[in-house]
């Protein structure tokens, strides 16, 4: 069992967003703490896939969007009161759409995979584009009301917090089910899962359908921050970004995308005010993580703070 | 006694090259069998069948009286058919206790339960930790399953495949690629495990003192043939078996 | 619609599709035999587009420019594997960080064309022997597409020379099937793999070079060509050389033909396609047979 020591850096963080509310602190900030909440929320649903059941989706951002279109759009026309509802509905509807999309993606494996799950994101962008009359097509939908007790930036972020945290309470006790553990075996061994009697493609599935969920969430939740919607949520390098702020974080840890996402939006909110080439910061850093430390920034510190622990824990710890 | 497993004229070739031709082969309750033959003879091929992984060209296979010719390999794993791997098949970066939790979490059921802790289940952590006691592994159950020795990985592997509670169990050359010292360890384990359990064992093996030592029953197997069967002196002095298979050996 | 115009819009198809195939065959190559998948093969394309500009008003010749893009485009390949790639090459779980290497460099690549050439539009003149267009049989055909018809079936025949009757060939093929039993008898496989990397990001640069006349060359360019060559190899099967070709004619027929047919929608055919084969026929339209061994 972990002891209760490593969830202290965890605990500083969820201080740390809790203070932002007594702080004075600009909008902008306020603004920009939302959106880490949200994107925290899609990433850590996407290493659901990725980092535990060794599924790479490119197409991760088809739910993010699906999410933020239902619960934009049916909010524009049924205004902000129904928000909270339509949030939800948003989440089951791509949890629907990955129904159809899971079982044809996931007869797939490794690149083909990849392949198939870019092609419906891609698939689905074109369309959203196309539909000019009732997706606002290139221009996106803006506008989108909430409801009157969420006004505030301050109160929209509080109410974002609140969802987060309980989404991630859910993912992070579903990481530590026996559930859990199968998908982390079907990465590391898919071969031996289906000789244990267990089926890879049903587990697989319900992990890509839950994943869909919680990133079909954080588009709905998005959809109300900005108050607009656009097609490029769609768009595959919506997915590419999850997957750098997955990797920076570190994919073996369940709140590694959690600290990629920090650093991510905060590196992108800094670089891209002071540069148009924020793409090729990106794509540096990318390729200094995956070269050099392919586990993350989580995986660095682990390895820097607990590494001579690690044996003595070994040699006297305790299951059961 | 009463066949478990019964392989009904089991064809399968890849290319016109048969791994099995007209295989029938009939293993009994309790029976502690092992298949042996040159490389490329089959026989892994021969599990693969068995386990479902491989589909068949043509035959049945019947398990406890039951078709299950037909059926996914978890299916068959679940009823009770169990493998182990000629090369340890492992789940790397997880400690020594939680492959076996997961399978006896596999065992029990609770593989799609996704809110409560993996080390919740009362029986099931007692289940992993008898496994653990009786393949000698306690002492070994926090590392992680890479950082054991190869034999260990082996031993885990068996581990795994006896949580499931097997009603047959078939180890690939579960002493290959091992040192003496550890092969002499894996023999009496394979032992000690068929007598405690009355576990129905069917094995591959490629170093005949273990398998002359060992078995009750031998099948010899040649270019996807079952050539010859009996205990091992039948198979020491047969003819046919002395010159197709053993005879650069003995 | 008359059939002259119908052969002339076919005839257009197969141009696109042989530069598509130039890139698509590169990525397949290196799939094939290196097991590597580069994302970034596209940005090769719009590196050979962007150098081939370069050098065409420098020389003020347009063979040379293209020669010049042909080696710039391998040269940066060569680095890129020898630099990069090389190290992550047998990782666990290398395929996904294989996506995720390659797919940093599109962003590297297409920013730093941006940066370098700017984000306008450039254009290159076709040069001067094959700007006219050719009458065969009563329909108007342009002589730079026949060029790059003639030139793409050179290069396959070239191949398919090399891969199948050549040593060379042979240590290529053998590198696709057991990488260390090659080393043990004495092969450089690392030199393999990076001159399989040079030549096929220099067939992506070549590519970009032929297609700059024909297209307008901007730096999203790179991402619509990968796009099209994963389609292209998905539907030939990856790692398979001639299924490729096929994939390629069918793309670039169904974007040719596609914008006749439904226009507003031919952007989206090739997507369409992607699904529906990966769907109905994940392995491709070619599978490479398995080996019976589990």
């Amino acid at each position: 069992m972990r002891k209760s020591s490593s969830y202290l850096p965890w605990l500083s963080i969820l201080i740390a967003f809790l203070l932002i509310l007594f702080l004075p602190i600009s909008e902008h900030k306020v603004h920009l703490a939302t959106r880490i909440l949200i994107f925290s929320l899609y990433a850590v649903a996407f290493n659901i896939l990725f980092g535990m059941t060794g599924l790479l989706s490119l197409g991760s951002a088809l739910f993010y969007g699906f999410g933020a279109y239902v619960t934009g759009m049916l909010t524009k026309s049924y205004g902000g009161d129904y928000f909270v509802y339509l949030l939800i509905l948003g989440s089951i509807s791509a949890f629907i759409l990955a129904i159809p999309l899971g079982l044809l993606c996931l007869r797939l494996t490794d690149v083909y995979f990849t392949m198939l799950t870019f092609a419906f994101g891609q698939l689905v962008w074109g369309v959203c584009i196309k539909l000019y009359n009732f997706t606002g097509g290139d221009d996106g939908i803006q506008g989108i009301p909430r409801m009157a007790l969420l006004e505030t930036t301050k109160s929209y972020y509080i109410f974002v917090f609140i969802i987060v945290f309980i989404s991630l309470i859910f993912l992070w006790r579903l990481a530590s089910s026996p559930f859990g553990l199968v998908l982390n075996g079907i990465r590391q061994n898919r071969n031996r899962i289906t000789f244990l009697g267990m089926n890879v493609y049903k587990h697989q599935l319900l992990a890509f359908l839950i994943s869909a969920f919680f990133t079909g969430l954080a588009g709905g939740l998005y959809s109300g921050l900005d108050g607009s919607i656009h097609p490029n949520m769609f768009f595959w390098t919506q997915s590419g970004s999850i997957i750098l702020m997955v990797i920076l974080g570190g994919i073996n840890n369940f709140f590694g995308p959690v600290v990629g996402t920090i650093i991510f939006i905060l590196l992108e909110d800094y670089i891209g005010k002071t540069t148009e080439y924020w793409p090729f910061f990106l794509g540096t850093i990318m390729l200094i993580m995956v070269i050099i430390f392919p586990k993350g920034i989580v995986g660095i510190l682990t390895r820097f703070l607990k590494g001579p622990q690690t044996k003595k824990e070994l040699a006297n710890g305790s299951h059961s | 006694m009463e066949a478990i497993l019964e392989l009904k004229d089991l064809n399968k070739h890849f290319d016109g090259i048969y791994v099995s031709k007209n295989i029938d082969l009939k293993i009994e309750a309790g029976s502690l069998t092992a298949i042996i033959g040159p490389n490329g003879a089959g026989k892994t091929s021969l599990f693969n069948l068995i386990t479902g992984f491989l589909e068949k060209d043509s035959g049945k296979i019947f398990f406890k009286g039951r078709d299950i010719t037909n059926k996914n390999p978890e299916e068959i794993a679940s009823l009770g058919i169990v493998r182990a791997f000629q090369v340890s098949s492992i789940f790397p970066y997880e400690t020594v206790y939680d492959n076996l939790l997961l399978a006896s979490l596999s065992h029990h059921k609770k593989n799609f339960n996704f809110f409560s802790n993996k080390y919740s289940f009362k029986n099931i952590c007692e289940h992993t930790n008898f496994i653990l006691k009786s393949m000698n592994l306690e002492n070994k159950k926090n590392l992680k399953a890479s950082e054991l020795s190869h034999g260990d990985q082996k031993i885990l592997d068996i581990a795994m495949a006896l949580t499931l509670s097997p009603a047959l169990l078939l180890l690939d050359e579960p002493t290959a690629g091992m040192s003496p010292e550890e092969r002499k360890n894996m023999v009496l384990i394979i032992r000690e495990l068929h007598k405690k359990f009355k576990l129905t064992t069917l094995f591959i093996e490629h170093d005949m003192d273990i398998v002359f030592g060992v078995a009750e029953k031998i099948r010899v197997m040649v270019r996807g043939e079952i050539i010859a069967e009996g205990t091992s002196e039948e198979i020491k002095n047969n003819p046919l078996v002395i010159e197709s298979y053993l005879g650069a050996e003995v | 619609m008359d059939v002259s115009f119908l052969i002339s819009q076919f005839v257009g198809g197969l141009s696109t599709a042989m530069l598509l195939f130039l890139v698509a065959s590169g990525l397949s190559l290196i799939f094939g035999v290196g097991k590597v998948f580069n994302f970034a093969h596209g940005s090769f394309y719009l590196l050979g587009s962007y150098l081939a500009f370069q050098f065409i008003n420098f020389f003020n010749n347009f063979w040379i420019g293209v020669i010049c893009a042909i080696l710039g485009a391998g040269m940066f390949g060569v680095v890129m594997e020898f630099l990069f790639l090389r190290r992550i090459y047998g990782r666990s779980e290398e395929v996904s960080f294989q996506i995720l290497l390659t797919y940093s460099f599109i962003l590297i690549i297409d920013d730093m064309v941006k940066y370098i050439w700017g984000p306008e539009y450039k254009t290159i003149e076709k040069p001067a022997s094959l700007i006219d267009q050719l009458q065969l049989g009563g329909v108007l055909i342009p002589k730079y597409s026949i060029f790059i018809l003639i030139l793409g079936f050179v290069i396959v025949v070239t191949f398919w020379f090399i891969l199948n009757r050549t040593e060379m060939g042979k240590v290529i093929k053998a590198t696709a099937i057991d990488r260390d039993m090659l080393s043990l008898l004495g092969v450089n496989v690392p030199l393999v793999m990076t001159l399989i990397f040079g030549v096929a990001t220099a067939m992506g640069g070549l590519a970009g070079a032929l297609a700059a006349p024909l297209r307008t060359v901007t730096p999203g360019a790179g991402i619509e060509v990968i796009i099209d060559s994963l389609i292209v190899i998905v539907l030939g099967g990856l790692g398979n050389f001639w299924g490729a070709l096929l994939g390629a004619i069918i793309i670039g027929e169904v974007v040719a033909f596609g914008i006749l047919w439904v226009p507003q929608w031919a952007s989206l055919l090739n997507f369409l396609v992607m699904v529906l084969v990966l769907i109905l026929k994940p392995e491709g339209l070619f599978p490479q047979k398995k080996s019976g061994r589990v």
